[in-house]
């Protein structure tokens, strides 16, 4: 196939268009089921949440409620936001800032027992690290002005 | 004296690339000769970031706590090392680095590439210094590192303990380089299309800085994510970090500008098309600038949080993407057309390559950028992670590894020999390694499975271009190719074979129980406590056997002081085969301490391929270096 110059100049042109439409339908198609959403306790109890598919929960570790299951890997608590609360079990290590009554994002999925089942836990850090829901968001502040009261 | 010093230098250096501005615009207009002139101040306005750069490395070395950068990132107590590294360890003082680079890369330019046409090098310096403007004007008006504390504090607030790592404090300056590197090509693109001067030889001037950017890419992107895999204690290698993106989405630019430039370099094709790449590219690198340094994202990177900062970046990012933008629109049409080439040829598979590597870019830029884009619409909180990028982009990466097999045979202008003959060892393995792991391994993902068969025959396939060639004869350049080529196979091999074949143990012992992890039989032998400069750690001494010798291995959880922060420090084995990566968690009442193993064959081909890739790109530079050398002193005699 022997293209002349100009109406190869227009073969390029048309591809890199392609590419760029191709490349935002893709995005579109794979963002559409696989973008993780943030919740709060309160969120997940009103049903929000839809069970088995990938999302973040973000609130408070509730105080006394951290326990260790036998196996001495797997850990349970609950996570609240002055509203409503919901029970985390999370298998691994936890993050070396994980506190009681302290802000924690769950990544993970609802189980159908209302369960969350976390995959990956991230702790608040210090001022300079946090995990961005935590950082300046309504929900940390909720959850502040929830607790002072 | 010393910060007040700096000070003025970025004030001068600003002055200076105002006044370079005005001379470029008014020599490219033709108004006056300003040739020199425009080449001296961009020398001295190099000089001059370095000496603001010295300054603020020499205040951190002293610790002058009367600087509030100093006191707010800094502590007496530190290590020499990362408190010089602190200097960029923090917002004000990177972004500095990244002026420096800039402005250094300017005098370089005006150094270096003086074969260019006058009009086209000093438009390209008039572009540089108009990029050096607004950012000395960031520094000086949003994000001064010199600012001063009165009264000074008795003591600094400390670095971030994640931070006070060796591979760290060098990690950002081989990224800024890469980064800002991509500046020069962004500049020679804006200066030859305001000249019209888009030939071979705008092409041999580029190819230098391309490929010296995308090598520090390369390396600082390799670099962060072995970080990140031994620092962060997760077993993952790459997390899809909107930061790691930002880094991520130059090198995929600069990667599809490197091969287009040769297409331009040698056979005066895809013109405006690589016109259009470079300044892709460098966008991709102020994109990746605002990402980290607004504080948009709030992640280890991204220290303060300051709006005004955010929007001043925002601004800067628009007006140089707009304008390099529009006299693209304006010029391309002019440039006159490019050498043709057939449908089978190498050209045609440096086309697909760069389109398939946009659409890759693409779907990375999407992806990062919608959680933002999301939550400022609609305030809705969500986050894109690996799910999405690794079944969107993953296949597309697949396809270009299968045009990297046999992409570099073909010919230039059209391909008219057999080629796919010699394509039939490297298939073979491929179809033999594909058949292996869809019927052994089918507890392993589709993507990885495809990514082994794709390595075992990439591998092979990247060596071809020597074949029938005397090695000693084959120039350095296409060496260096073969070289990138191959560390390209041996990290997509890595990356499949750690998500192939890795294996976790995660539980809780007590002293003296062995667990056993892959191969790995690991004895948990004692815990105690043990201290450095300025931490204290509980050290745990894993004994670890696989049949012959002993390995013994400390993973600690870490205590700093300034500021009280907790740390996991994993201990990894490197053994051949791969790596065995210890974490130690948290004891419970009974004595019982969390461990989390992990055994990771051939996962250090992931880093090894990088660094071969980063070396291909080094060979190349020097082959294309020495053959400019030799041909100017060719014509000179």
């Amino acid at each position: 196939m022997i293209a002349r110059p100009k109406h190869q100049r227009l073969v390029l042109v048309v591809l890199a268009l392609l590419s760029v439409l191709g490349a935002v339908l893709l995005a579109m198609w794979g963002l559409k089921d696989r973008a993780a959403y943030f919740y709060t306790p309160a969120d997940v109890v009103a049903g929000k949440a839809v069970a088995g598919k990938a999302v973040r929960l973000g609130g408070m570790v509730e105080r006394g409620s951290v326990k260790r299951d036998r196996d001495g890997v797997t850990t349970r608590f609950m996570v609240e936001d002055g509203e409503a609360r919901v029970l985390v079990s999370y298998r691994g290590i936890l993050p070396d800032l994980f506190r009681e009554g302290s802000g924690v994002v769950a990544e993970g999925k609802l189980a159908p027992d209302q369960t969350f089942v976390a995959d990956n836990i991230l702790a608040k850090h210090d001022e300079r690290y946090m995990p961005p829901e935590l950082g300046n968001q309504a929900a940390e502040h909720k959850v502040g002005q929830t607790l002072k009261r | 004296m010393i910060p007040e010093a700096g000070l003025s230098a970025i004030w001068l250096a600003a002055a200076l690339s105002l006044l370079g501005l005005f001379l470029s615009i008014a020599h490219v207009r033709g108004k006056l000769e300003a040739d020199r002139p425009v080449r001296a101040l961009a020398m001295v306005q190099g000089l001059l970031c370095l000496i603001a750069f010295a300054m603020l490395v020499i205040v951190f070395a002293r610790t002058d706590l009367s600087v509030a950068l100093v006191a707010e990132n800094s502590h007496s107590a530190k290590p020499l090392i990362y408190k010089i590294a602190g200097a960029w360890g923090n917002h004000e003082g990177s972004m500095l680095l990244w002026v420096t680079v800039l402005g250094v890369s300017g005098a370089a330019l005006a150094i270096f590439s003086r074969q260019l046409p006058s009009r086209t090098l000093v438009a390209a310096l008039g572009a540089q210094a108009a990029l050096a403007l607004g950012f000395h004007a960031f520094l000086l008006f949003a994000s001064n590192p010199f600012a001063r504390l009165d009264p000074a504090p008795l003591e600094g607030r400390g670095l971030n303990p994640l931070l006070q790592d060796p591979g760290l404090a060098f990690h950002p300056p081989t990224l800024y380089l890469g980064y800002v590197g991509l500046s020069v090509a962004f500049s020679l693109a804006v200066g030859a299309m305001l000249a019209g001067d888009v030939d071979r030889q705008l092409a041999r001037a580029m190819r230098p800085w391309v490929l010296g950017a995308w090598i520090f890419l390369t390396l600082g992107i390799t670099a962060g994510s072995y970080w990140a895999y031994y620092e962060l204690g997760w077993g993952g290698w790459w997390f899809w970090d909107p930061v790691e993106n930002a880094s991520l989405m130059p090198w995929l630019a600069a990667t599809a500008l490197l091969h287009s430039v040769a297409v331009l370099a040698a056979r005066n094709a895809l013109k405006a098309w690589t016109m259009m790449l470079a300044v892709i590219a460098f966008s991709m690198s102020m994109v990746g600038t605002f990402l980290v340094r607004s504080g948009i994202l709030t992640s280890v990177h991204a220290f303060a949080v300051d709006p005004t900062r955010g929007a001043f970046i925002l601004g800067l990012l628009g007006i140089y993407v707009t304008a390099a933008f529009v006299l693209f629109a304006v010029r391309a049409g002019s440039l006159r057309e490019g050498a043709p080439f057939e449908l089978v040829s190498r050209e045609a598979g440096i086309v697909v390559n760069n389109l398939l590597l946009t659409v890759i870019l693409g779907i990375v830029f999407i992806g990062t950028l919608y959680p933002l884009m999301a939550e400022a619409l609609s305030g809705e909180k969500l986050s894109v992670g690996a799910p999405y990028f690794d079944s969107v982009a993953g296949p597309l990466a697949i396809l270009l590894g299968i045009l990297l097999a046999f992409g570099p045979l073909l010919s230039w202008r059209q391909e008219k020999r057999p080629i796919f003959r010699k394509l039939a060892l490297p298939a073979l393995c491929a179809a033999t390694a594909l058949v292996i792991a869809f019927l052994a391994m089918p507890q392993a993902s589709i993507l990885s499975r495809l990514g082994l068969a794709l390595a075992a025959g990439l591998i092979p396939a990247a060596i071809l271009p020597l074949t029938g060639r005397n090695p000693l004869r084959t120039p350095l350049a296409t060496w260096g190719m073969v070289i990138a080529h191959l560390g390209a196979a041996v990290s997509v091999a890595g990356m499949a074979a750690d998500s192939a074949f890795t294996t976790e143990k995660l539980t809780a012992v007590r002293l003296g129980e062995t667990v056993d992890v892959g191969p790995w039989l690991v004895r948990f032998e004692n815990v105690s406590p043990v201290a450095g400069p300025n931490w204290t750690a509980l050290e745990a001494e894993l004994r670890a056997s696989r049949g012959g010798g002993v390995h013994v291995l400390r993973p600690q959880s870490r205590f700093f002081t300034d500021p009280p922060t907790e740390t996991n420090e994993a201990a990894i084995q490197t053994v051949l085969g791969g790596q065995l990566y210890t974490v130690l968690g948290q004891a419970d009442q009974e004595g019982r301490w969390q461990l989390r193993l992990w055994w990771k064959p051939m996962v250090t081909l992931i880093w090894l391929g990088g660094m071969l890739v980063g070396l291909g790109g080094l060979l190349a530079l020097i082959g294309h270096s020495m053959r400019v050398w030799r041909r100017r002193r060719a014509a000179s005699l």
